[in-house]
This record gives structure tokens, sequence and C-alpha cells, in this order.
């Protein structure tokens, strides 16, 4: 027995909405505090209000201990920004998975993004002893399960409401194997997934290179594909990402202009360094979601300013997406 | 076969301080062959014992004694005079070597002077891998004889996560990528389709998380018995 919703939306959450209409939607990204404080989630909250259509809430991310993905989403709901709730394989087994969706959807989220989780040698506890009982295939298949069949991934009938999730996952186009990638997105589409957000991209040649791939297995057509972007804060930052992180490629060309746009300023003075730098990756990161508006496929932008949540605003609208639609009821 | 490395001596003393007689069993299967617990590791940590708890100030008797397989009853049960003689018995055999010489001789007090570490072969000579998670549900046929259980940091089933790069994995440059592996190895045979095809969650009730194993084969143990 499949079951749907009377307004034909899979989840109806305004994310759904927007793509479903053909907006060129536009996520934002929030991390809870390495604390219990809900005020820090609050004021994030409101520097993304009406600026981005729905807010990723990471899940223990980087393997570091902080705020639950679901309490912080509990919070911005309360603020009136609609979270995407990530839920990774690592820390939690199925029973635990399922229990907290069905919790999630009861305090009123309605995006999820399945993840495997990086892995806790990353964080700061990394004695921990991991789970990934499922991986994020099959985490995908068992929310897709829980929502069109109304079914527990062990088969049993859900008692009552079953939670009606609109179901994301991540892609990493430069990760290896490169030419597998685009099976493993196939993968991902094959278990159901409603929506793909990207590992952050600055190679762009590269992007539609993997997108060409994505076109020819016919792909963009069955998931919306939002990809990821990041403003760069420094030089530093921008090397540390071309030359440290695994799964990154930074052409040398952002270095170089990161470099730039600071010459000609007093080494002493730091704050107008740091403003100059700032202000260059923002533009950036505003020519390149231009440039992703032109890629056939790409459904929207993912916008991730870790710590830097100021910066999203003047992106968006510098990019001439503010201010962003209401969707159809 | 199964990889053990030796324990600090620092460890292992303390382990034995409350000890006067110390037998040192090894072990002539597994741990021989990967130089952790073997006839000649046995001697020498004994040496080293009684060399270091003398310098110390506080002398122990420490003799060794090696088994061909310390798993095994058989194999053990000679050496029980031996095991009552002392007043405490440091096995370097795994950890089922220890948990047999603690099971067989009940009396006896059993302390291991091995970490076991893991199932797997030496790839070159003084370098151990690990290759077998003994999940008891093995899938090898589906990933070019390449285990993601045992290889793969996250344990994945369907594929590399985006942490694979140039061949290695992210945790650690020194450890290659099990899913590039497995891709390069498909690819090369062209059976590359065996990874499109979701694979369902695991069942891990064979696993260690369905409790501690246990195998019984009827067809043997009844001859068994009627030989009795």
């Amino acid at each position: 027995m499949t079951k749907t919703s009377s307004n034909g939306y899979k989840s109806g959450s305004r994310l759904e909405r927007l793509l479903r209409t053909g907006e060129f939607v536009v996520t934002g990204e929030l991390g809870p505090p390495q604390g219990a404080g809900g005020d820090v989630i609050r004021e994030k909250a409101v520097l993304l209000k009406g600026v981005v259509d729905a807010v990723n809430i990471t899940d223990n991310q980087t393997a570091i201990v902080r705020m639950s993905s679901i309490g912080a989403g509990t919070i911005t709901v309360q603020e009136g920004v609609e979270p995407i709730i990530q839920m990774t394989c690592r820390d939690r087994n199925r029973l635990a998975i399922q229990s907290d969706l069905l919790g999630a959807y009861a305090l009123g989220m309605r995006n999820v993004l399945c993840l495997t989780g990086d892995h806790q040698s990353f964080g700061n506890h990394p004695t921990a002893k991991n789970v990934h009982d499922l991986d994020s295939v099959t985490l995908i298949q068992m929310v897709v399960k829980m929502r069109d069949e109304g079914k527990f991934e062990c088969g049993d009938e859900m008692k009552g409401i079953e939670p009606r999730f609109f179901v994301g996952a991540a892609a990493n186009p430069f990760g290896d194997p490169f030419e597998f990638r685009p099976l493993r997105l196939a993968k991902k589409v094959a278990a159901g997934v409603d929506f793909i957000q990207t590992q952050l991209i600055y190679n762009i040649e590269r992007f539609a290179e993997y997108m060409q791939k994505v076109r020819e297995l016919g792909l963009h057509e069955k998931v919306y594909i939002l990809a990821g972007l990041g403003p760069l804060k420094s030089p530093g930052m921008a090397r540390y990402m071309r030359d440290q992180v695994p799964g990154l490629d930074v052409p040398d060309i952002y270095v170089d202009r990161m470099i730039e746009a600071a010459k000609g300023i007093d080494k002493e003075d730091k704050k107008a360094r740091s403003q100059a730098w700032r202000e260059e990756g923002m533009k950036i990161t505003i020519e390149q979601i231009k440039q992703m508006r032109e890629i056939e496929g790409v459904a929207g932008v993912h916008v991730m300013a870790i710590e830097w949540e100021e910066a999203v605003k003047p992106i968006v609208e510098g990019a001439g997406l503010l201010p962003r639609p209401e969707p159809a009821a | 076969m199964i990889i053990a490395e030796q324990k600090p001596l620092e460890e292992i003393k303390a382990l034995i301080a409350d000890a006067e007689n110390v037998l040192v069993v090894g072990c002539g299967t597994c741990v021989t062959v990967c130089f952790a617990g073997g006839e000649k590791e046995a001697g020498i940590l004994a040496s080293s014992l009684r060399m270091s708890t003398k310098l110390d100030g506080g002398p122990k008797a420490v003799e060794h004694v090696t088994v061909q397989r310390q798993c095994e009853w058989e194999y053990i049960d000679p050496i029980g005079d031996r095991v009552a003689e002392a007043d405490m018995v440091l096995s370097i055999g795994c950890g089922i070597g220890v948990q047999a010489l603690a099971e067989r001789f009940p009396d006896a007090i059993v302390v291991p002077g091995l970490n076991t570490s893991f199932l797997g072969l030496p790839t070159e000579q003084g370098v151990w891998e690990e290759r077998c998670a003994a999940c008891g549900e093995c899938i090898l046929g589906l990933t070019g004889g390449i285990c993601p259980i045992a290889r793969c940091a996250k344990q994945l089933l369907n594929g590399p996560c985006g942490g694979s790069q140039n061949g290695v994995c992210e945790i650690d440059p020194d450890t290659p990528c099990a899913w590039q592996l497995i891709y390069d190895k498909l690819k090369s045979q062209n059976r590359l389709h065996l990874l499109t095809e979701i694979q369902a969650p695991k069942n891990w009730s064979s696993s260690r998380d369905g409790g501690p194993r246990k195998i019984t084969r009827q067809d043997l143990r009844l001859a068994a018995e009627e030989s009795e």
C-alpha cells in the first residue's frame, strides 16, 4: 500500500514546493552550538530568515559534539526558518534513526538529509565506537519507505501518522573514483532520494563535467540538485581547503584572487585586510552562483557560510535572488 | 590468521606485579607467524621480565613454555603441571589462547601479554593488514574479493563515501580506500554492474551484534559421541 498525501506533495515542505514550481532555490547551513544555549540558534536564524528557503542543521558535524540537529531544528521551526535535518549513520543504528525521525516530524520538521557522517577520528571523541548500521543509500531507502509505505525498516506497519519527509542526500562530485561518482548518485536516486546537496564546489568547470555525466544518465530529471558553494574568508582558508581538505578541488585562481584582494593594504591593518578578503570571498561566491544557474540540471544552490552566517544575505542579494519567493500552498 | 602485538613491558609488569613465579606461555600458531608470541618471543619476554624486575629490586622467577596451539585443549593439557606451579600465567597467545588457559585451568590467574589486533595477513616483511571482520555473512563475492566491512572505515556497503581521495581513505593517508580497490577490481573484470545494485541493510545478527557466536555441527558431534 502506497500512501500519498492529499495535496500531491511528498512532504509539503517549503523546499519541496519551491522546487516543484521550478524556482531556483537557495538553502543555507546552521551549525548548532557546542552548548545548550538556544539563543545562539535564534540569533543565527534571524540572519537567515527570508534569505534562504531552508536551512541545514548539521548533525555533530566533523564528529564534534554539538546540540542535536532535531533540538536545534525545533528552535528554527519556532523562528519561522524551515530546517533540513541532517542525519548521519555514524552515531545511530536503524532503531535510533527511525525513532528520532518520528520525533522530528512530530516537532514540525519536514526535510531530512541522509548522510554517512564524518569519521569520528576527525572529531573531539576519537576513541568513540561508530555505528554505521546503515549507509547513506540504505538510510534514504528507509526514510522513503517510512513515508511512502508507512512501514518501518523491518516491514512492520506504523501505527497512526507516518513521517512525510522530503528526502535529501549529499554528493561529492570530486571524490574518487571520479568516474563512479555519477553512478553513486544514480544509486541514491534509485533509493528514492528527492534532492541532492553537493559538497563545496570551487572548480566549476570540473563540476560542469560531472553534471554532463549526470544528464547523460538522466538523473537531473529525477532529482533536484543543489550545488554547494561557500565564501572564502582569507587566503589561508583558501590554501587550506586547496591543500588539506580531502574531496575538495580549489583552483589556484581563487587562492590568487584572495591574496590579490588585500594587496596595497597595510599589513598591520588586520581589520581592513580581513574586510577586503571577505568581500572578495563573497564576490567569488556571487559569480559562482551565476555560473551555476547556467548549468542545466542545477536546481539551486546550497550556501555554506560556516560561522559566517552574516555573509549569506549579501551573497544571495548580490546574486539577484532576493526577495525569496513564497511557495504556492 | 590472527594478528597480535605485544603489550608495552611496563603494562605487562603492572599485570604481573603481585606474582613471584610467572609462567609465560607462548603459542606456536598465528602469533608465532606474526612474531608476537611464539617460542622466540616467549623466551625474550621471560628474560626481559627477569632482568627488569631484578633491576627494579623485586626479582621474579619467570619461566616460559610454548605450546603448538593455545586454543585447543589437547595442546594445553600437557602444561597443566607447570601452570599449577606458577602463581601467575602470562599468556602471549591471542585472546582465545588467554581464555582457553583460563577456562581449562580454573585456579590459575591468567593475564594477557599481547593485544590481539585483527584477522589479517602480512603484506610485506614486517607489515600486517586487516582483511576480515568475521561478520558471519560473507559478501566478498559481490565486492571483487575485497572486504568493505573489514577495510572501509565506515563499513559501507554501497560505494565510497565523499572522503575517498587519490585512492586513500580520508582517515589515514596510509590506508587504501577499500571502495577504490573494489571499483578498480570490478572495472578491470568488467563487473561494475555489481556496484550499481543497492545492497540492503546488512544483517548484523550473525556478527558480534547478535551476541557471542557459536557453531554446532550435529554431524560431527554425533560421530564423536558414537566413537566414545
